[in-house]
């Protein structure tokens, strides 16, 4: 009737001229398994968060207290020892630096066949499907490609080797933002600058490549966060050095296998570093992160 | 007309352009030179191996250098063990985190929540790995392990799985931490495909009375099935090949065993621990043809995972 | 209270995109079993409008109404309200066609199973119900199992208008049901409307007054927000007492 409201079971009139009511005991049910998911999928969050919080607080509470200037001035100690992680830490940067700049202009320069010359042909999606792959493939196999086709014919481990594992980990990354990015720039731009006479590498790497600047760069620091803490690629190819050594032809001390080495050993002041290095990565790397995305922001909002 | 008619600066022009197009040319073929590079190196530093053990190393279990006699049963075992524990934990929780990001979170929090889940992904394999073993693996040895043990360890079948000592460390701990570190890649990939259902259509089952509930469990996933298949053998892929997190914890023991708490062995980290050291040229060769599996491996998951995604892809641009 | 000759009662009500007021102080009689259009210029909020009868704004943060709308006295912008209660008694009809990606019969099932529980026989006696309804059985009544995309852009409107009437509705909302389909496909839905009327109070949006003109008993004329003039469509399109409904009837508007 017209007075029934709508919080009470509804009485439907049948057009057909029975009437039936509406199963009141189905809905009860229904919300009650909405309610239910509803909740989960809640809970499920707070685990996200929860694990994300519980590692950092961690963190911080084992490394923090760890952090002094010794860490920056000193190599890695014998147990017992003093020292800090210079060596580790300039490892870390030289191999990271050295990768990234072999790896980005490659990535790039594929990049921009797979955006501005693949619309024809097999290479550019056989090319693309491979890269995705690469993309999340096992860093431990680059590290063993890199010892098979380096390490061996060198015959020995080097801050070289290490680079070059963390460069192939780079290019897929920056293979796959810089074609991303160049696809976002409007064609008539192409167009406008084609008008003008322009040749095609010079509207590519003046306009076109200019305009993606953002997203590219965005790219490359993921990349590098991706690769500041990458450990198992470096296990067999710059292996751990526990004196300073600026030779990149020499095994490279770094950060990731220092902690691992420290952590996994017995001794206690060796795993106080441990976490101080710990900390220091993910620091770096979550920062490295944040920038990224917030680089990618300001693109997307001046658009 | 002058302009037109200087062919000099015209050929070189189109020369410089050919040599642009072909040295982008070259770059994405390096791509492609590298997987088959991968491969190739591969096979060749597994040929002692698999010369000498040809299909047996993949069903015999023992590992022992000193006798030189290898097979990769336990690891594989590990590799596989862990990443289904990885993904019945993280598939649900990655469901549920990403249904509250589309359909359920206030948009305030939306983008910084989306970052924190992100930022979970940033978190280098190693730290997973050393707070596993530091802080998480005492933890569940002495609070939550003896528990499982005591009650689910006598239920027959079952029970198998949950017997052992509670040392914290072992199969199921390596796949708990690796649930965590695969949920962010989940999340984010259904995120997204869920973002993609058109508004109107969900609309439409609104329209009918349904609850947030019924929409996503009958127009948002059958919609995106594809996608979120895809999602899940992008995280499948990452678990396999996941190497510090898993050697940290997982307890490192060639034995082999199929207790959830036992010590056990995964590809990456008997890779990760005996590689620098590998003594004889069996052992070495036994190492990479452990490599050449995983790869092969995550190579036909992630293949997988791709193809699909790609059809998501096709099907959305078929009806837009 | 209820007036047996108002099916749907807008009261005083206005409508706000976070600070935009989008709906001004609407007040309209919607008389049951009949056809009643809403037109005007883009973004007059007419959609707002047919939006408020199910509380569909509801999904987006930022979106209010005040004022009240009586559904047979009721009112259903009351916080006490059942909203999936208030959208099984007001069925809705999108732009575009949106079948399920599931089959058609299960297309035509899944509002019918939210609130009623029936046999076999008796849920195939209402799909076919319902296509016959919708003027879709003779088309269909050999695929039920195939996907609801398989079909034709006017048919997947069709289906989506039978998916509407199974549940029983009340109250039909059809926003711009023909925006996006060909001439035939448009000449069958309204042919559709006229025989829907007969059982259905139904509410329609359109772009297109040639079509509100075809359809509707009724016909209200929108412009930013305001509702300028409401009456019946006769008198609307032959003499409107507003200049400005005029002008735009005419095609002088603008």
């Amino acid at each position: 009737m017209a007075n029934s409201t709508l919080s009470e079971p509804l009485n439907v009139q049948d057009r057909s001229g029975s009437s039936s009511t509406m199963n009141t005991s189905i809905y009860r049910r229904r919300r009650l398994v909405n309610a239910f998911n509803m909740g989960a999928s809640t809970l499920t969050m707070a685990f996200g968060l929860f694990w994300l919080f519980w590692i950092l607080f961690t963190l911080l509470q084992h490394g923090l207290s760890g952090i002094n200037l010794q860490v920056f001035t000193q190599s890695t100690p014998p147990p017992g020892g003093q020292g800090g992680l210079a060596n580790a830490i300039y490892g870390s940067l030289a191999m990271t630096i050295s990768g990234t700049m072999i790896g980005t202009p490659i990535g790039i320069l594929a990049g921009i066949y797979l955006a501005e010359f693949g619309q024809r042909g097999w290479l550019a999606p056989a090319t693309r499907f491979i890269n995705d792959i690469l993309l999340s493939a096992p860093s431990i196999v680059i590290g063993l490609f890199v010892y098979e086709v380096y390490v061996v014919s060198v015959g020995h481990f080097s801050g070289w080797a290490g680079s070059l594992a963390l460069a192939l980990l780079v290019i897929p990354v920056v293979v796959r933002t810089t074609e991303n990015m160049l696809r976002l720039v409007p064609n008539t731009l192409r167009e406008a600058a084609a008008a003008l006479g322009a040749p095609q590498w010079k509207i590519t790497l003046y306009v076109t490549l200019r305009s993606a600047k953002a997203g590219v760069l965005t790219g490359i620091l993921l990349a590098i966060a991706r690769i500041s803490g990458e450990t198992a690629p470096l296990l067999f190819t710059a292996l751990n050095n526990q004196f300073f050594n600026s030779n990149m032809n020499q095994p490279m001390a770094n950060l990731p296998i220092v902690i691992f080495q420290f952590a996994m050993s017995p001794y206690e002041d060796w795993h106080t570093l441990a976490w101080t290095g710990a900390l220091l990565i993910t620091l770096s790397v979550l920062t490295l992160n944040i920038l990224a995305r917030w680089m990618g922001s300001q693109k997307t909002q001046s658009h | 007309m002058e302009k037109f008619s200087n062919n000099q600066q015209m050929q070189r022009q189109m020369l410089l352009d050919n040599i642009f197009r072909l040295s982008t040319r070259c770059f994405a073929f390096l791509v492609l030179a590298l997987l088959v590079g991968i491969l190739i190196s591969l096979i060749i530093g597994a040929m002692p191996s698999l010369s000498r053990f040809g299909w047996s190393f993949l069903i015999d279990s023992d590992w022992d250098p000193v006798a030189q006699k290898f097979g990769a049963l336990v690891p594989v075992f590990g590799t596989l063990a862990t990443s289904v524990i990885a993904l019945l934990i993280g598939v649900p929780v990655s469901f549920g985190i990403a249904v509250f990001l589309t359909e359920l979170c206030p948009n305030v929090l939306k983008r910084p929540l989306g970052i924190a889940v992100e930022l979970l992904a940033g978190i280098p394999s190693i730290i997973y790995g050393m707070w596993g073993l530091f802080v998480f693996a005492p933890l569940f040895a002495d609070h939550i392990q003896p528990v499982l043990i005591d009650n689910l360890g006598d239920i027959p079948l079952i029970g198998l799985l949950f017997q052992g000592a509670p040392m914290g460390i072992g199969v199921f701990t390596a796949g708990l931490i690796l649930a965590v570190m695969v949920i962010p890649f989940i999340a984010s990939v259904m995120r997204d495909v869920f973002e993609v259902v058109p508004t109107m259509l969900k609309e439409s089952a609104y329209g009918l009375g349904s609850t947030t509930w019924e929409v996503v469990r009958y127009v948002v996933l059958p919609y995106t099935k594809t996608g979120v298949v895809g999602g899940i053998m992008l995280g499948l892929g990452r678990a396999l090949g996941e190497t510090m997190a898993v050697t940290f914890v997982i307890g490192n023991s060639s034995r082999f065993a199929v207790g959830l708490f036992e010590p056990g062995q995964s590809i990456s980290s008997a890779l990760a621990n005996e590689f620098a050291e590998a003594t004889g040229e069996f052992h070495m060769a036994s190492l990479i043809e452990l490599g050449l599996i995983l790869f092969f491996i995550t190579f036909v998951v992630l293949a997988c995972a791709k193809l699909l995604l790609l059809r998501l892809q096709k099907q959305e641009g078929k009806a837009s | 209270m209820a007036d047996n000759n108002v099916k749907l009662q807008v009261k005083n009500l206005n409508f706000f995109y976070g600070n935009f007021h989008a709906l001004k102080n609407i007040n309209l009689d919607i008389a049951p079993r009949m056809v009643t259009a809403f037109i005007g210029p883009s973004g007059c909020g007419k959609s707002t409008l047919l939006r408020t009868f199910n509380r569909m704004y509801e999904l987006y943060p930022g979106l209010r109404s005040e004022g009240e709308i009586l559904l047979d006295g009721n009112n259903i912008l009351g916080r006490d309200v059942d909203i999936n209660l208030l959208r099984a008694k007001v069925g809705m009809v999108f732009q575009k066609p949106t079948p399920f990606p599931m089959s058609i019969y299960d297309n035509i099932t899944f509002g019918v199973k939210l609130y009623e529980k029936l046999a076999k026989t008796e849920m195939d006696d209402r799909v076919e119900w319902a296509l016959r309804k919708a003027a879709l059985w003779d088309e269909v009544k050999d695929k039920l199992k195939q996907s609801g995309n398989s079909l034709s852009g006017g048919q997947q409107q069709r289906l989506c208008i039978a998916r509407a009437v199974a549940s029983r509705p009340e109250v039909l909302l059809l926003d711009e049901p023909t925006s996006a389909l060909d001439p035939i496909s448009t000449a069958h839905i309204e042919e559709l409307i006229h025989e829907l009327k007969e059982d259905y109070t139904i509410a329609i949006v359109t772009h297109n007054m040639q079509q509100a003109a075809r359809v509707s008993d009724f016909t209200a004329y929108m412009y930013l927000g305001e509702l300028v003039e409401f009456g019946e469509t006769d008198n609307i399109f032959t003499a409107p007492k507003q200049k400005a409904t005029e002008d735009y009837i005419t095609g002088k508007f603008g």
